[in-house]
């Protein structure tokens, strides 16, 4: 099996892009990552998705954005697990070169959610919990996750303003990268007032819907050097699952799924959670940026709200997370998520982070999650040895 | 060939000669929306709206409206030449309102009616035509209405805001006018933001769509491209008015082109009177020509769904502050008023289906 590495990013705003169509976002980001890396064509491109069909009645995306990009011939399709279909197109492109069967590989992630309406966005999201069990019985994803956030601080005695440096320093993060969508910082004070969308879940609790497509191009690490200066090595890759509906997990507040699938990458990289500098994580929800520390091991059980407090998360903090903003300010195009987070880690390690540079980082990870912790998809990013 | 310029300017000047509002009395007040709806959960954008009696309606607020700008304008019923009534709630489809507004203010027979259409937009665009009719020396008198009586689907947020009235204008030369129009012009695209498909009750609309590329690119366009053309800034205004489907849209609007809060207040009624769409900008304006004092420059900005804006740069006269005292102010039809509740709103609207 070979090694792999990124040699390409490309990045669309995140926004309301009431001028662009989908198959615009993802050729943008897509020949901004070709050009990046300096390659004109591709073997394969494997496009992440969650809701083409139902937002803007298409499907087929793969082969669609191929030939738009000019790849018409090249191996092509979509990917979908969910919120996290972004990570399994990385997934599947970090498969196809580490066979040995491609050797440029590009992925893209790519959401248009702003042409539908509330409801109908709403109800395409809620796809991604069990549809016979959760959504049919009227669980939207953000009220499975009120329910988790309930549980949590019932459990372990957290109120709702000890979620809010999640949302302060996400918000802060986002000022310095210009690709977010929400470019301006809130106080701790604005997310305490913020109105409730499904208690205890607030408007600032929660990412914004938005639009956006981000890519990369991946290759044999043995070829790297020939695309790109600063190659950014694959170090770990790993998906786990746990069951889809909430009701059923072993216990609905330890992300099993999250916490097998960093485990295994910090076995496939053998590096430990102390190791990693940066960290992408799943910010869909307050609640998850602090179960998500848990189950990846950065806190113990139940104290994961805590290392929100005394700008531990912060960039110049020991766990800086959401380095651009998050999925709560730089947003959560839902299918393109996963790719954005790898795209943030690639800059942080190219030290081309701008005033958001964490210093002189090795390793990075990204973890893109699927439903309320249905679906977990890892991937540990590490400077390349020179 | 090109455009000369993209002002809209009459070869004889023209102005409004005389303006009426009309507001019906009943009010709705937005709490009872929260209640029925919401559980009385989710706070209000406004604070009431003015609802129709039973039997009320386009034509019949029209005419009234019509007969007040006579009153300011005092003219011969007979010298207008044009009847033109825009509206998105015309009591028929087919069969014009304005025959019906026209014979019962005495302009018949010798005269040009139509309905007009363009959203929230049916009434300014009415003003542009008669600018043209008027200032082409055609007729020295046109009439032009925007006057609703919205319908929202119950249970949508729009359901807040429909509310209903408008206001008459009555076009003549500038010598007769208590406000001239010194130009005017019109941004259009075509931009599905709103729509009521025919068979239809109710509208629909595209819930975020309708701000930034809808609302704020038409207003801030129109707005900003009128100004620049007549090589004014918002500081050589006394008064803005801006199209009001809500209270933040308009301030928002008329900030972003350097308006004060203090400069947009006098046409600010939607909180008062709810969105009165084909109404609302031209009943701002006949709240501003009540307290205007002559000098007074006047921005009105009107914005359509569909999606366009009208914008006017208008001067107040000499002859303004004899002229309104002779019918109504906009004032006296706010604060006439009986409030209903959301069952006997449901009645007046008609949205319980009987057999």
């Amino acid at each position: 099996m070979r090694d792999v590495s990124i040699v390409g990013i490309g990045q669309t705003k995140v926004g309301e892009h009431w001028d662009k169509s989908l198959r615009d976002l993802a050729v943008e980001s897509l020949q901004a990552a070709m050009a990046d890396a300096g390659v004109e064509e591709a073997d394969a491109l494997y496009v992440g998705n969650m809701l083409g069909g139902q937002f803007v009645g298409q499907e087929h995306l793969g082969t669609l954005i191929a030939d738009f990009a000019g790849l018409r011939g090249a191996e092509a399709f979509r990917v979908e697990a969910a919120c996290c279909s972004g990570a399994a197109a990385l997934r599947q492109g970090y498969l196809a070169v580490v066979s040995g069967l491609h050797d440029i590989v590009a992925v893209s992630g790519v959401e248009k959610m702003t042409d539908a309406l509330g409801c109908v966005t709403a109800a395409g999201l809620a796809m991604a919990a069990d549809g016979d069990y959760e959504a049919s019985q009227g669980l939207s994803l953000v009220a499975i996750h009120a329910l988790l956030m309930r549980r949590y601080m019932y459990e372990h005695g957290a109120v709702n303003a000890d979620f809010a440096m999640f949302a302060v320093n996400a918000h802060r993060n986002a000022v310095g990268n210009p690709y977010a969508m929400f470019r301006r910082p809130i106080s701790k004070d604005a997310f305490e007032k913020a109105r409730m969308i499904a208690d205890p879940i607030n408007l600032l609790d929660s990412a914004p819907v938005a639009d956006g497509a981000a890519t990369l191009v991946l290759c044999p690490t043995e070829r790297a050097h020939e695309f790109n200066e600063q190659p950014i090595r694959v170090a770990a890759s790993a998906v786990a699952t746990d069951s889809v509906a909430l009701h059923d997990r072993r216990d609905p507040l330890f992300l099993e799924s999250a916490y097998l699938s960093a485990q295994r990458a910090y076995q496939q990289a053998g590096v430990s959670p102390d190791d990693i500098d940066v960290l992408e994580l799943h910010d869909a929800f307050t609640i998850m940026s602090a179960l998500s520390l848990e189950a990846c091991g950065f806190a113990e059980r139940g104290e994961g709200y805590k290392l929100g407090q005394n700008g531990n998360i912060s960039i110049e903090g020991p766990t800086p997370i959401c380095t651009m903003g998050g999925l709560k300010a730089r947003g959560n195009p839902v299918g393109a998520t996963g790719v954005y987070q790898v795209v943030e880690v690639v800059e942080q390690l190219r030290g081309q982070a701008g005033p958001n540079q964490v210093q002189s980082p090795r390793l990075g990870m990204a973890q893109n999650i699927g439903g309320s912790g249905a679906t977990a998809i890892t991937h540990i990013l590490q400077v390349q040895r020179t | 060939m090109t455009i000369d310029s993209l002002l809209l300017k009459p070869d004889r000047e023209v102005g409004i000669a005389g303006y009426g509002a009309y507001v019906p009395r009943y009010r709705l007040p937005a709490s009872e929306v929260s209640r029925v709806w919401k559980e009385g959960q989710e706070p209000p954008p406004i604070q009431e709206k003015a609802v129709p009696g039973l039997d009320e309606d386009v034509v019949t607020m029209s005419i009234e409206a019509a007969r007040n700008a006579l009153k300011r304008a005092a003219i011969e019923p007979g010298l207008i030449r044009a009847v033109w009534v825009g509206s998105e709630s015309h009591p028929y489809a087919v069969k014009p309102t304005s025959t019906i507004v026209a014979e019962a203010i005495g302009a018949t027979p010798h005269t040009q009616a139509a309905d007009w259409e363009f959203a929230c937009k049916a009434g300014t665009e009415a003003i542009q035509a008669a600018i043209g009719f008027v200032g082409s020396g055609m007729a020295r008198y046109a009439l032009c209405i925007g006057m609703d009586s919205s319908q929202a689907q119950p249970g949508d947020a729009l359901e807040y805001t429909t509310g209903a009235g408008g206001a008459a204008y009555i076009i003549g030369p500038r010598e007769q006018s208590l406000a001239y129009i010194e130009a005017s012009y019109s941004y259009v695209t075509d931009t599905p933001d709103f729509f009521r498909r025919p068979g239809q009750h109710y509208p629909q609309h595209g819930h975020r769509f309708t701000g930034e590329p809808a609302y704020f690119k038409h207003t801030q366009t129109a707005g900003q491209r009128l100004m620049e053309e007549l090589g004014y800034e918002a500081g050589d205004y006394a008064h803005a008015v801006f199209h009001q489907p809500n209270a933040k849209f308009p301030l928002k609007a008329g900030q972003a082109l350097g308006f004060s809060k203090e400069q947009l207040k006098a046409g600010l009624l939607v909180p008062v009177t709810g969105n009165t769409y084909a109404g609302s900008s031209l009943l701002g304006l006949t709240s501003v020509l009540d307290q205007a004092t002559p000098g007074d420059r006047v921005l009105l900005v009107s914005f359509g769904s569909g999606a366009g804006s009208d914008a006017f740069s208008l001067v107040v006269t000499d002859l303004i502050e004899e002229r309104r005292q002779r019918a109504p102010l906009t004032r006296d039809y706010i604060a006439r008023k009986k409030y209903i509740d959301y069952a006997v709103y449901t009645r007046f609207k008609k949205k319980l289906v009987m057999h």
